[in-house]
């Protein structure tokens, strides 16, 4: 965006107001403007974070009074070879997720930024998982991969697939792989999205210049495209691991973190122990994890992808 | 914002204007000649698996929603062959609590809608005015907020809402689910009006506008584009939310769709009568494909969020 040297003097495009009364004039309307959307937000963002991370030092069952706790929490996630292990099952699926997501995201967001006509269908098409609710796409799910009844089993039973009949959602060595399957079908138009944009960004000069150099599709790929698309790779990447170290809703609906623990993530065991066993003072401490990496790899994004940049464009107020 | 792509040159006409032994026009987004036919097909062949793979869920999931539940455990699972219904429709209807449920999830997006597009507007028009660090400051605090994922406030929410006694009330939804997309859509916001030219803004002043006439009659007007846009983030985001709803209601009054399904879907009386949890589903989807076909590109960008640009 082109920087407007007009700021400066917009008191005196004004005219004959005097500077002191413009500037009064405009506070009051930042205040009208903004204050409404600062309340709200603060109301039920800000407060709630800061409430969650006290909540952390305390026990409390909401009933009763709340006590403080010290370190007492933190101490019990930190030894606590449940939590561990809800921990490892979160970086599962969040790595796992990555692995499949970005990747995959980006091929078709290549394709579909091609011009052909029938790519701009498959692309409209591509995106309906989008409209799905999470509860919604996981009953479909659920169906499909229903023991015996399902769509897979039928294939498995009439077709002589039998490797499609399994207990996707009941095995404890499948679940975790079939949720992370799940996410990807939801979460992958999504970024496939985002490498659409990207994609198009990139001049076509310099697919040119590759050309007139002798380079061929693979070439043009590493050299051209994928450094090009870096800022995309980070978005996509930071928005999968944000999104799938917090992910909640599937498992809730599909497995509630079961069979035994095997699909059992951070999200889940805080729930659980919040909402069903009313220890909100443990649950607090496992939810601040779950908002420090949430916050932590956001800023990671910024650093990297030069959202920076782009605050940059609006001069003297960062 | 996702780039709109040039049409490419009516190609015929091109090459009728020029001589024959002009090569085609290169194809805009350019890409490299020769060779890429074998990649070309590959594409094809590997974007049409991914069509199936999207689609066969959702075909499955609508063909099972037209069969009966004794059809459902004995027909070919993928074909339809055998007899079709609409028997589980009716019985979607018929129950008093889908009823509810598709009304309270309507009241949501629209609640949610109003007070996302109000606020971030207001908010918006502020943020891009700069008129005090007020706003600059409010900018910031805000977007710092993309950061904070709502399962980790979800304890605290609980307890708030609880306090001010507005747990399990359709408005007490409205204002928390708008406060958790409000981030985004200020930014959507801040973007698009980053566009307007200042001269607009000065020419209104010389004019001798107010704040207030500039807002009406230039900004609201020029931020149509991106208020469609935001109307759709917050309205998919309302209609298809599940955790905030779980934790905020609890009397069947209150509940909204996705979380009616689940456990519509859960009760004994439907758990093994998979048709008629399926036709739920689509009845939920069906609202927003028709929107969708309406308003692609609205769509496209308001799922996109921020992270196109």
């Amino acid at each position: 965006m082109a920087a407007s040297p007009a700021v400066l003097n917009r008191n005196e495009v004004a005219g004959s107001r005097s500077a002191n009364t413009a500037a009064r004039r405009a506070f009051f309307a930042d205040l009208v403007g903004v204050s409404p959307t600062i309340a709200l937000y603060a109301a039920f963002i800000v407060i709630p974070t800061a409430f969650a991370l006290f909540l952390s030092f305390t026990h409390w069952d909401i009933d009763g009074p709340i006590k403080w706790a010290g370190l007492a929490n933190w101490r019990a996630f930190l030894s606590d070879p449940v939590s561990h292990h809800s921990l490892l099952v979160t970086f599962e699926l969040a790595v796992l997720s990555w692995l499949i997501q970005t990747p995959v995201g980006m091929a078709l967001g290549i394709f579909i930024a091609g011009t052909q006509r029938y790519r701009a269908v498959y692309a409209a098409i591509y995106l309906v998982p989008l409209l799905l609710s999470t509860a919604g796409l996981s009953l479909m799910w659920e169906d499909v991969l229903f023991p015996q009844y399902g769509g897979l089993a039928w294939l498995g039973i009439h077709a002589h697939m039998r490797f499609l009949s399994r207990e996707w959602l009941g095995s404890p060595n499948l679940a975790l792989y079939t949720i992370v399957v799940i996410i990807a079908w939801q979460f992958i138009p999504f970024h496939m999205l985002i490498f659409q944009a990207g994609r198009r960004a990139i001049p076509a000069e310099l697919y040119d210049a590759a050309s007139v150099d002798g380079a061929n599709v693979r070439r043009s790929f590493w050299h051209v495209t994928l450094p090009q698309l870096r800022y995309s790779i980070v978005v996509s990447s930071t928005l999968v691991l944000v999104g799938s170290l917090t992910y909640f809703d599937i498992i809730y609906i599909l497995t509630q973190g079961g069979p035994g623990d095997s699909t059992r993530v951070l999200a889940m065991d805080m729930y659980n122990i919040g909402f069903n066993q009313t220890e909100f003072g443990y649950a607090s401490a496992i939810a601040s994890v779950l908002g420090f990496i949430g916050i932590l790899l956001a800023l990671l994004l910024v650093r990297l992808s030069g959202f920076g940049s782009m605050e940059g464009t609006q001069e003297g107020i960062w | 914002m996702v780039a709109t792509v040039a049409k490419a040159p009516a190609r015929s006409a091109a090459s009728r204007s020029t001589p024959a032994k002009v090569a085609a026009p290169a194809p805009t987004l350019g890409g490299i000649r020769g060779r890429s036919k074998i990649s070309r097909f590959a594409a094809f062949l590997l974007g049409t698996l991914w069509l199936v793979f999207v689609l066969a869920p959702i075909y499955y999931m609508v063909l099972i929603s037209f069969r009966s539940p004794g059809e459902y455990l004995t027909a070919n699972a993928w074909l339809p062959t055998g007899g079709l219904t609409l028997s589980s429709y009716s019985a979607v209807f018929d129950s008093p609590g889908i009823g509810t449920y598709f009304r309270n999830s309507a009241e949501l997006a629209l609640g949610t809608i109003v007070v996302v597009v109000v606020l971030s507007l207001a908010a918006g028009y502020r943020i891009v005015q700069r008129g005090s660090r007020f706003s600059a400051v409010s900018f910031r605090v805000i977007l710092f907020g993309i950061a904070i994922p709502i399962q980790a406030i979800v304890i605290p929410l609980y307890f708030i809402t609880n306090k001010i006694h507005i747990y399990d009330t359709m408005y007490g939804l409205v204002l928390v689910l708008g406060a958790s997309l409000i981030p985004v859509a200020v930014l959507l916001m801040v973007n698009y009006l980053r566009l307007i030219p200042r001269q607009l803004y000065d020419a209104m002043a010389v004019d001798g506008a107010g704040p207030w006439t500039t807002f009406t009659r230039l900004v609201i007007p020029m931020a149509r584009p991106v208020l469609a846009v935001i109307c759709i983030y917050a309205g998919l985001g309302a209609w298809n939310s599940f955790l905030l709803p779980l934790i905020l209601t609890q009397s069947n009054n209150d509940t909204v769709l996705p979380l009616g399904m689940y456990r519509f879907a859960s009760t004994d009386q439907y758990a093994l009568n998979v048709p008629v949890v399926m036709a739920v589903v689509v009845f939920s989807v069906l609202p927003l494909l028709v929107l969708y076909i309406g308003l692609r590109r609205q769509f496209v960008q308001g799922i996109g969020g921020f992270a196109l640009r």
